[in-house]
């Protein structure tokens, strides 16, 4: 009992040195990936371009929510010209980086683990390590970059998709004056919330594409192995992406 | 050659829009941003106030609690000290009297300021560039509470006072 207790605990702090010791390895190659842009924008285009569907079907339909919710709370205090301002921090603040990051996990991040994974499983790296190509700079760090290049801008349209489908219920739904909808907001939303937006979908930007393609490098080299890995990436970066919105909440408060 | 076209392409429209919606958010957003608003039909009209509390423009002008225009702008005029606010009337509010009378009055009780409107009895109308003479302030919540304050502890200083002299009148009836 003891035993296996101590064998997990080892296990997590290997685990974390190990995705630790990748990422530094990872920023070095970033770099050097750099200079072969058409690899990242590639990816950019994987991760990014293609995600745009679901990300802003999923922000129109948050913003509804926030417009009926928001609506129905603040009518009950008589000041539902405050909606706007509910709406726009609410968005900008948690729910833009948030979920993005989760869809991002689910929609990225599974894609990008399983195309490593089976590149492990097939031998591909070990074939390019033969003919001294570095996996890390040709295949690792253009798909954690394009990730990260992506996130705050999947983020950024999350939440104006998101706004516009909280005026669509709150002002032509249910009545809210559109001039005091947006002016009560834009008389309360400042620039540090939109930095604060930003910042953060960059953090998860950043851990969700490194557990993807950390789990992705690592993974066993079977088709369980690889599965296992896609599981692991899923629930790493979901709950990553929330235990960091806390922290980097109550800093930024 | 051709899929890598195509690739190129759609990351970017992908960062193009990316890009739009950041644009949007930091200059949109906060007051301190830029406004690229298209310019509104109507005629405008202009009144002072003294106090305008915290009223912004874009909030509505309304008439028996109907929206009939909004706040175009709000400066502050630095020889009479008031604050002048630009009022904008849609263009299918063309008759209302130019004697009426302009108030800053607030949304629920804890929302954001209105200008309510009401007509006055002139056969002469608003029109582009004319003044609403008849103006009243915002009402400051504190100033309000300070003034309860004051009429209500001078209030009870004389209402003790009359008791005072009420029990003596009684104790001298007695006598």
């Amino acid at each position: 009992m003891a035993a296996a207790h101590n064998g997990l605990v080892l296990e997590s702090v290997r685990r974390l040195g190990s995705v630790t010791l990748f990422l530094l390895r990872l920023l070095g190659q970033c770099l050097p990936a750099l200079g072969r842009p058409r690899l990242v924008v590639h990816q950019i285009y994987n991760s990014g371009a293609r995600s745009l569907i679901i990300i802003m079907l999923s922000g129109l339909f948050v913003g509804m929510v926030l417009g009926l919710q928001g609506y129905d709370l603040l009518q009950r205090f008589g000041s539902v010209e405050a909606l706007g301002t509910a709406a726009a921090l609410g968005l900008l603040k948690e729910l833009g980086p948030v979920i993005t990051a989760l869809l991002f996990a689910g929609r990225a991040g599974t894609a990008l683990t399983s195309e490593i994974g089976l590149m492990r499983a097939t031998d591909q790296l070990t074939a390019m390590e033969i003919m001294a190509v570095d996996p890390l700079r040709y295949v690792a760090a253009p798909r954690f970059l394009g990730g990260v290049i992506a996130m705050p801008l999947l983020a950024a349209i999350f939440s104006v998709v998101g706004l516009f489908g909280a005026q669509l219920i709150g002002v032509q739904l249910m009545g809210v004056d559109k001039g005091v909808f947006w002016s009560q907001m834009q008389g309360s939303v400042e620039l540090h919330n939109v930095i604060e937006g930003v910042v953060k979908s960059l953090v998860f930007g950043t851990a969700c594409s490194l557990i993807a393609v950390h789990e992705g490098y690592n993974a066993a080299p079977t088709a369980e192995g690889v599965a296992l890995a896609t599981t692991r990436t899923v629930v790493a970066s979901s709950v990553m992406t929330l235990l960091l919105d806390y922290v980097l909440t109550a800093a930024f408060l | 050659m051709r899929a890598n076209r195509t690739i190129e392409i759609g990351t970017g429209l992908f960062v193009l829009l990316g890009f739009a919606a950041l644009l949007f958010l930091t200059t949109q957003l906060p007051a301190s941003g830029l406004r690229f608003g298209e310019p509104k039909v109507g005629y405008h009209v202009s009144a002072e106030f003294d106090n305008i509390g915290d009223l912004k423009v874009g909030a509505p002008v309304t008439m028996a609690g109907v929206r009939v225009g909004d706040v175009a702008g709000i400066r502050f005029d630095s020889k009479e000290y008031k604050a002048v606010v630009d009022l904008r009337f849609d263009p299918a509010y063309r008759q209302i009297p130019e004697d009426s009378f302009a108030s800053i009055q607030t949304q629920g009780l804890l929302g954001g300021k209105y200008i309510g409107i009401s007509p006055g009895g002139q056969d002469s109308y608003l029109k582009q560039g004319s003044r609403i003479d008849q103006t009243q302030s915002a009402i400051v919540l504190e100033s309000l509470i300070n003034k309860f304050f004051a009429n209500y502890s001078s209030k009870a200083g004389s209402d003790s006072e009359s008791q005072g002299t009420d029990t003596q009148s009684k104790a001298e009836s007695k006598k």
